[in-house]
């Protein structure tokens, strides 16, 4: 039987290298991801992802909704930032419309954002341990991510899928627990990254497989599009929130982290560093969020010029991008995602090649891959 | 790699081990200081608590006369992105005569909703809000399928 099985064409190649395939379904993946690899013994030759297990036409499905209503879909895609993917589509429109947003929407978006971040980051944190074998950092990460999961049901009545956001500003004001809350969070969450690491960060193991693999140079990193802490960790200075400030983020004083050697590694530095801007961002925030209203007079039916808009924001991948091309209906003409998580995920053939099997699926977790935002 | 960077190497990786496994211990020995509940247990014992803006599904309040503040204006049918409301209105005869539209069945797919809120924030009488369930699991899907507005119940008196 397992002769037959070596003969198989798709197996091994005339080269003789070993093709495997990892996933749609292999826990490692973060969802139906499907690599080829074709291995030399253990050397990672080449990988293959291939895509479309979890397409859903976000895009199409959004010319047939309204300005108003196909802001709520795209919390589908990059589902652990969904309040920043929100952001962006409403940017989107609020540029077309050409309305001011209130001073007091912009910050609360902000803080919002930020929490978003942190949450994304805490998850990915633990998952990375996952990946790795770790199974305890699951369980320390989940209870940040909990806590701001609180907050955001509080304020959102969601946890994930927020939808908080409408064009011109927010759809209600935030919660009276909400200020004290973030106060807390801030003050758990700094001593918790002493935790965080404590338990991983300091562990010899886990510096050991992460150190000295999966480089990716700066060149590489702009040639395949990456951004996000992926390019930043290869020195490419590509914080959205830095270079086109929207919302808040002109008001705040915040570092951009930049590595230097672009291995998995620097990429996993580099996030456990960014918890700590995101929160001192809403540490900035916190105590001035400014009176007044919380969202700008817009018309029940909104309907854009005629024209193309683009929105960028850093969610906490990368840059997301937003194009609307309006023909003066009331529903988008063509909705284009230009979705980070996409272009990271073309650099992992790169990062991969020459490596031994093992550390693949630490490379991919360095990445953070969130698949529903790859296929859309 | 030297035999002595090996041994230092295997040393420092069990330190590090170890005090990972301290924090650990720590919250072995601190029972007060897990912040993990056990459900449905903390259904029971109170400690679920949910927020009252938490969204479970659409409901309708009725108040003691059975009256309902939806005037039919279907603008929570035109908001909802996907499709999940659909109301059917009648023509009904005033006491004055005149004829006036008001809701026959305010039907409520649960099983399309994605609890977006939008249809809450078009309502513009109030006659909708987000409840507290969250419980939604049927065997028969049908089940998922509602009528909001409770069997000969009346507009709120002075609702436009």
């Amino acid at each position: 039987m397992i002769e037959h099985n070596l003969l198989e064409p798709d197996m091994i190649t005339e080269d003789g290298d070993f093709v495997i395939n990892i996933g749609p379904q292999h826990p490692s993946t973060h969802g139906v991801l499907h690599l080829k690899v074709w291995l030399d013994g253990e050397t990672v030759k080449k990988v293959e992802p291939h895509l479309g297990y979890i397409h859903r036409s976000i895009e199409k499905m959004c010319e047939s909704l309204s300005y108003r209503q196909y802001i709520f879909s795209t919390s589908r895609m990059d589902y652990l930032s969904a309040h920043i993917n929100n952001q962006a589509c409403a940017l989107a429109v609020e540029m077309g419309l050409g309305v001011e947003v209130p001073d007091r929407a912009k910050v609360i978006r902000t803080i919002l954002a930020e929490l978003t971040r942190l949450a994304s980051h805490a998850l990915w944190w633990g998952c990375m341990g996952l990946d790795l074998g770790a199974v305890t950092p699951f369980f320390y990460a989940f209870r940040e991510r909990e806590f701001i999961n609180d907050i955001m049901e509080e304020t959102c009545g969601a946890r994930l899928t927020q939808n908080f956001i409408v064009p011109g500003g927010l759809m209600a004001d935030i919660h009276p627990n909400f200020v004290p809350k973030t106060k807390e969070l801030i003050k758990m969450f700094r001593a918790n990254i002493d935790e965080y690491n404590q338990l991983l960060t300091g562990n010899v193991i886990f510096q050991q497989r992460t150190q000295n693999v999966g480089f990716l140079s700066k060149e590489a990193a702009i040639s395949y599009g990456t951004s996000g802490p992926v390019a930043r960790a290869s020195g490419v200075s590509c914080d959205v929130r830095k270079h086109y400030p929207y919302d808040a983020y002109d008001r705040v004083q915040f570092k951009e982290i930049l590595g230097t050697t672009g291995d998995s590694w620097e990429r996993y530095v580099i996030r456990i560093d960014e918890m700590r801007e995101s929160l001192s961002i809403i540490e900035q925030l916190i105590d001035n969020i400014p009176e007044g209203d919380i969202v700008a007079k817009t018309k029940q039916v909104i309907k854009l010029p005629k024209g193309e808009f683009y929105s960028r924001v850093e969610t906490a991948r990368g840059e997301l991008g937003v194009l609307l091309v309006s023909d003066g209906g009331s529903t988008p003409y063509r909705v284009k995602f230009r979705s980070p998580n996409f272009s990271n995920l073309s650099a992992l053939g790169h990062i991969a090649k020459g490596s031994k099997i093992g550390d693949l699926v630490a490379m991919m977790a360095t990445l953070d891959l969130v698949i529903p935002d790859v296929d859309r | 790699m030297g035999l002595g960077s090996y041994i230092s190497t295997v040393f420092s990786s069990v330190k590090s081990l170890l005090s990972g496994m301290k924090l650990t211990g720590y919250y072995f020995t601190h029972h007060k200081e897990i912040v993990t509940q056990q459900y449905p247990e903390n259904k029971r014992e109170g400690a679920l608590i949910l927020p009252e803006r938490f969204r479970g599904e659409v409901t309708m309040p009725h108040d003691e006369n059975n009256e309902h503040r939806c005037t039919g204006c279907q603008s929570c049918e035109l908001s909802c992105p996907n499709g999940s409301i659909k109301i059917i209105t009648k023509q009904e005869v005033q006491p004055d005569g005149k004829k006036k539209k008001a809701i026959d069945t305010w039907v409520y797919h649960l099983d399309m909703c994605t609890f977006c809120n939008l249809c809450i924030e078009a309502c513009p009488t109030q006659a909708i809000v987000m409840g507290q369930e969250f419980e939604h699991s049927v065997f028969d899907k049908k089940k998922l399928k509602k009528i909001l507005n409770k069997p000969d119940s009346k507009l709120k008196a002075g609702v436009e």
